[in-house]
């Protein structure tokens, strides 16, 4: 029963081109509509808070960015080990694919953390160990990214970065933790799995809604990166071919000459 | 097969030995990832510090005095069980006030005052509507500021 799953259906290349195809659009029309809905519901809807007033409102792009920042690392960790362990390469494509958005993430919630801390704490910057332990966070990305593409073999890249990956992943639980295991500027957790969320009931439907659209919209980003990067990898693959003369068969011969050019534009970059 | 579940090991073992080693270091240095430490801690010190370093606490309700001709400012930094004077010329913070968090960054004189030349404001991670603070202060509780205090 276990072995008629098809575990590894989707990770030969053709079957996840196919499948990513088809999953995209309703990943970006979700994120789309979630992201709407939250940025009304935290705008409009959520109360302002009795101390910090409106201000505390980027907590709503702060805390989805940052919850995803870490996770994707934990994903690309993930990926990481299944490369290694059974040299699956599209499980190495997810992953690369995975971290300039991690990388982004992690950017983006250093950014409004900054802008948040400015009016409440009274500073943009501390070296606490919540905040430093997340540029870090920032750092082992853009490492595994950099580590990746300097090694020309790139089944040799791949393995140095994984292991990168590997031994980063530490450093997402004490993130995590950092504001219970030690004293530091940053507030404790207002949302765990195992209490109630310590804020109002709208403000939290703001954050979930956030971070729905963040999830669908690194999803679909992903998926998208790592098409391209399968179809730079398979290039002289019959697949590949059948995928771009689809695409004629299907349109017009100008449309599918230009999806085929935009195709050879992202392969090449 | 066989290669696979070393291949296996070999991920899990390396994995194993990076949280370790991570233990370990930080352990090592646990008294240097602190922001800050409370006014009990402080006290607690077998040898205070001969330089600058970090005190947090609670701005102690009713100890704030402001100078009515600068930026001076003096109040009591607690944590519920000691609590040490802070002297202060600068500008503080928007949600500085009493009850609230804060983490003051200087250095203790030798009369036992805390001469800070950095004050920050520490902010809880409960959010509400001011309505709702208000229902819980009709009530007759204290307003929620500047939890995570081990002492409290």
């Amino acid at each position: 029963m276990f072995r008629k799953i098809p575990w590894f259906k989707f990770s030969s290349p053709p079957n996840f081109y196919w499948l990513a195809d088809r999953l995209t659009p309703w990943l970006w029309g979700g994120a789309a509509i979630l992201g709407i809905m939250g940025l009304y519901v935290g705008f409009f809807v959520a109360p302002p808070d009795y101390q910090q007033g409106d201000s505390y409102r980027i907590m709503f792009i702060h805390v989805p960015t940052a919850w995803m920042g870490m996770f994707i690392y934990l994903l690309i960790a993930l990926y990481s080990v299944i490369f290694l362990t059974w040299r699956i390469k599209m499980a190495d494509v997810m992953a690369i694919a995975l971290a300039p958005t991690g990388a982004l993430m992690t950017f983006l919630s250093l950014w409004t953390g900054a802008l948040w801390g400015a009016p409440t704490w009274g500073t943009y910057w501390v070296w606490d160990a919540r905040l430093t332990s997340t540029l870090i966070l920032l750092f082992l990305y853009l490492g595994y990214m950099a580590l990746h593409a300097a090694v020309d073999d790139r089944e040799k890249g791949a393995r140095a970065a994984s292991l990168l990956a590997l031994v980063g992943v530490v450093n997402v639980p004490i993130i995590y933790f950092s504001v219970e295991w030690w004293h530091s500027l940053h507030q404790g957790m207002s949302v765990t799995l195992t209490d109630a969320p310590s804020m109002a009931a709208s403000m939290f439907a703001a954050m979930l809604l956030m971070t729905g659209a963040c999830w669908l919209y690194s999803a679909a980003i992903a998926l998208r990166r790592a098409q391209v990067e399968a179809l730079e990898r398979e290039a002289g693959n019959p697949w590949v071919q059948d995928e771009l003369l689809g695409a004629e068969e299907g349109g017009d011969a100008a449309t599918a000459a230009e999806a085929s050019g935009d195709l050879q534009r992202e392969v090449r970059s | 097969m066989k290669k696979r579940h070393k291949r296996l090991a070999i991920v899990l073992g390396v994995l194993a030995g990076a949280v370790v080693a991570t233990a370990l270091v930080l352990n090592a240095f646990r008294d240097s990832m602190v922001f800050f430490v409370t006014p009990s801690e402080m006290v607690a010190m077998e040898e205070i510090p001969d330089r600058t370093f970090r005190i947090g606490g609670l701005v102690e309700a009713g100890s704030v005095q402001r100078d009515t001709a600068s930026t001076l400012v003096m109040f009591r930094v607690t944590d519920g069980a000691e609590g040490v004077p802070v002297v202060y010329d600068g500008i503080l913070p928007n949600l500085f006030r009493e009850g609230q968090g804060v983490v003051a960054e200087g250095r203790l004189e030798g009369d036992g005052t805390f001469q800070a030349n950095k004050v920050l404001a520490r902010h809880d991670e409960e959010y509400m509507p001011p309505e709702a603070q208000e229902a819980i202060e009709r009530a007759g509780h204290p307003s929620g500021a500047g939890g995570g205090y081990d002492s409290q």
